[in-house]
């Protein structure tokens, strides 16, 4: 009988320590899946943030770099310039990327870095606490802004959206945002990890993958309607799909299935 | 044997490259040999100084505070040449930039119509081997006696076409003192 | 046959050592009074090949090294003083995780922007680790671009060979000047130490996988493994302290002084043996680990000592630790990018011994 479905090869087959409802668990899932699928396994290198995926080398079965807190891009430039040959995951949450990692990102993306960026998207600040982060939607409360994110009069800035900020630069190939709260979303968000990977496996330019993620926990609800306020309120504000793509080498785009 | 020389004058007259040349012809005499520039925050005109020595033992201090001989390319320099001479030792004026007169009396002043004679050469811009040339025979620290092979390796290829000129401002300068 | 000695600023011969030792990435940001080096480094790092980029910070520049030095590749970075503050953070890293590289300081007058002239006001930050934690790192002191380039060249080995960053304290005086210099050989890339911890090229040897990280949650484990590396740095401290001296025997007075400021007081020391003043000169090379033993042996002796320094006066903590009150420690120090005088150092010699 063969097997049609299992535990990828490159994640370890250990229970992670992310809160019940996290997408951090489908995330790595996916990656891992990808790395199996392209036989990299033993050619792949993470970079893993400062947050609450600062534990990702205890779940994924390959080589781990562990930067400081932002510096993630600049040490996985760093990384795969050395190793071009190797498939370099720049995982990213959204404080290490959006606040204080911004000069990295934009960086490392400007110039074209090879690598592929993993961003995860759960517009707070995970392992710290809630604090608001720069995803943070206008009105949404965090422990850092008790009333909700107010641009106005408080002065808190309003949410960036990284991809198409990144569009921009000429450095920048291919750039889709995907979600983690459906069996749909979740093909597609792997769709969008192998086009990238195997982007940069050709050489050809920075590659980011934004992935919309749930955090009950901070968002102080139960998994399941943590899935429906990230339906509601993060994929209205931040639009799905394949942002940009420059690829030369470029498969067909994603097909927005079951839209 | 120990050459401390202070030179100094405006960005533009060839200061530096005077140094670099002066150190680089000792280094290849055999000499040790130390070139410190003054650097600024500004990267056109302004002062132009530099600290060099050769010498035939290990060079302490890069830093020429009390100067066995001092090169003053213009006018405005003088007062801060003047004081880094030592007692007894030499002030090499370029007289067509410098028309003040040194007030010192316990050194040697010696004058130099630098651009004069290197504009006789057909450059003013030699001016600054000139000084060179003038260091060379006043000093004796530095000989400058196979000063095209210096020349040749100190120079990339694509200035070689001014090697005679330089080799003719030096001359002229050994000469004028 | 030895190479041909060669005319060249300090800042260019760290870059040209770099190389010949094998220095595979450089990442740089630009800042007076080193551009020259990094300039140095654009042009020959791109002609060889190998890996430079002129990063977006000296943030990103230090965290690229980490990034680089974590694939075991040969990596250098380098700053002044405002610079070399914001490394900090990459180089408590890079001690945590056991990284092995190489960061050079040319370094100017601070605190702040402070001024673009040589100064040694950073002394501290480099010997007392610098960071956040607890840490050392190497610390290499060159006196000329001769030792700038031999001192570069050897901090990549020493970084291998112990896993751990190594500073290069130069100054403005140091990278700005031209001296004659001799380059050591170009290391063979096979012949450099191999890196089992490092990450990268699993699939050549199916090894089990690499973790670079400074992070573990556990204080037990977290205690013993900063154990293991402080077990490192004692035996670093038993084998690996340079210094020079000269005429400590017969001098009245030594004067303790590294890099730019044992040139001035050489001087002082030959002027003043023209009066028939015998002085000594105790010039540590390693600053960290700092020539302690070897300052208690002169002090046992009766010998008395004069810190110069071109600063407020920072190392003059280490010797006089070293000295433990068993001898007289004097201190002078100038600061803001001022250069001290031979004439200074001398007068400052003659009051101490009240000649």
């Amino acid at each position: 009988m063969e097997l049609a479905y299992g535990h990828p090869k490159s994640l370890k087959p250990i229970q992670t320590k992310y809160c019940p409802g996290c997408g951090h668990g489908v995330i790595h899932r996916l990656i891992c899946e990808v790395i199996d699928e392209l036989g990299l396994q033993e050619r792949s290198i993470i970079t893993n943030p400062v947050g609450c995926s600062i534990w990702a080398d205890l779940y994924f079965d390959f080589d781990s770099v562990q930067p400081p807190h932002g510096r993630t891009p600049a040490a996985a430039t760093g990384v795969k310039r050395m190793l071009p040959d190797h498939l370099v995951v720049c995982y990213q949450g959204d404080g290490d990327l959006a606040a204080i990692g911004t000069a990295e990102i934009i960086h490392a993306a400007n110039r074209g870095e090879k690598f592929t960026t993993i961003f995860v998207n759960n517009a707070i600040y995970g392992m710290t606490g809630g604090q608001m982060a720069p995803t943070t939607l206008v009105g949404q409360k965090a422990t850092t802004a008790p009333n909700g994110r107010d641009p106005g009069e408080a002065g808190m800035g309003y949410p960036i959206r990284v991809c198409e900020l990144l569009g921009q630069l000429e450095g920048t190939k291919y750039l889709a945002r995907g979600a983690v709260n459906n069996a749909v979303n979740v093909r597609k968000t792997k769709q969008y990890i192998k086009k990238a990977f195997e982007a940069q496996m050709r050489g050809e330019g920075f590659t980011m993958v934004e992935i919309l993620s749930q955090c009950p926990t901070n968002w102080g609800l139960e998994p399941g309607a943590a899935v429906e306020w990230l339906e509601k309120n993060l994929i209205p504000f931040y639009q799905l799909g394949e942002i940009k793509d420059k690829l030369d080498g470029a498969a067909a785009p994603v097909k927005e299935a079951g839209k | 044997m120990t050459e401390k020389t202070f030179i100094a004058g405006f960005g533009g007259q060839g200061v530096i490259s005077l140094g670099q040349l002066w150190v680089y012809s000792g280094m290849k005499e055999g000499l040790e040999v130390t070139f410190f520039p003054f650097y600024g925050a500004e990267k056109r005109g302004g002062i132009a100084r530099a600290s060099v020595i050769v010498s035939s033992s290990e060079i302490a201090s890069p830093l020429v505070t009390q100067a066995d001989s001092v090169i003053v390319m213009n006018e405005d320099s003088l007062a801060i040449c003047e004081e880094a001479v030592r007692k007894g030792g030499v002030l090499i004026v370029n007289s067509n930039l410098v028309k003040s007169a040194p007030r010192r009396s316990d050194i040697r002043v010696v004058k130099v119509a630098c651009n004069e004679l290197a504009e006789a050469i057909g450059d003013a811009k030699f001016a600054n081997m000139v000084m060179m040339g003038a260091l060379s025979r006043v000093t004796g620290a530095v000989k400058l006696d196979s000063f095209e092979a210096v020349l040749r390796s100190f120079f990339p290829e694509s200035k070689h076409k001014f090697i005679p000129m330089n080799i003719k401002a030096v001359e002229a300068g050994k000469k004028a003192v | 046959m030895a190479e041909e000695k060669r005319l060249m600023k300090g800042n260019e011969a760290i870059g040209e050592a770099a190389i010949r030792a094998g220095c595979r990435a450089y990442f740089g940001y630009p800042i007076t009074p080193q551009n020259e080096l990094t300039a140095y480094m654009a042009r020959h790092m791109l002609d060889l090949k190998r890996t430079f980029i002129q990063a977006e910070s000296e943030v990103s520049a230090i965290n690229m090294v980490f990034g680089a030095a974590s694939t075991g590749a040969r990596s250098m970075t380098s700053s002044s003083s405002p610079g070399i503050s914001l490394k900090q953070e990459g180089i408590s890293y890079a001690c945590g995780a056991d990284v092995p590289c190489v960061i050079v300081n040319v370094a100017r007058s601070g605190p702040g922007l402070g001024g673009i002239s040589p100064s040694q006001g950073d002394y501290f930050q480099s010997t007392r680790g610098g960071g956040h934690g607890d840490y050392y790192t190497f610390v290499l002191a060159p006196k000329s671009v001769q030792e700038a380039a031999d001192l570069t060249y050897l901090a990549f080995d020493l970084a291998d060979k112990w896993r751990v960053p190594v500073l290069i304290l130069a100054d403005g005086l140091i990278g700005q000047m031209m001296e004659g210099v001799v380059f050591p050989k170009e290391r063979d890339p096979s012949s450099l130490p191999a890196k089992p911890w490092a990450t990268g090229n699993q699939y050549k040897t199916h090894r089990p996988i690499n973790h670079v990280t400074s992070l573990n949650l556990m204080p037990l484990e977290l205690e013993a493994q900063n154990n293991r590396r402080f077990e490192r740095y004692a035996e670093i401290a038993k084998s690996e302290v340079r210094y020079e001296e000269m005429n400590v025997d017969k001098a009245e007075l030594i004067l303790v002084a590294y890099g730019s400021s044992s040139r001035i007081s050489l001087g002082a020391i030959q002027a003043a043996k023209a009066l028939g003043i015998e002085l000594g000169l105790f010039r540590p090379i390693s600053l960290w680990p700092f020539p302690a033993k070897r300052m208690a042996e002169l002090a046992a002796k009766g010998k008395r000592f004069l810190v110069v320094e071109m600063s407020k006066g920072q190392m003059v903590e280490d010797v006089r630790l070293a000295v433990n009150g068993k001898s007289p420690v004097d201190f002078y120090g100038r600061c803001g990018g001022v250069i001290p005088t031979e004439e200074e150092v001398l007068a400052e010699a003659r009051r101490v011994l009240g000649k």
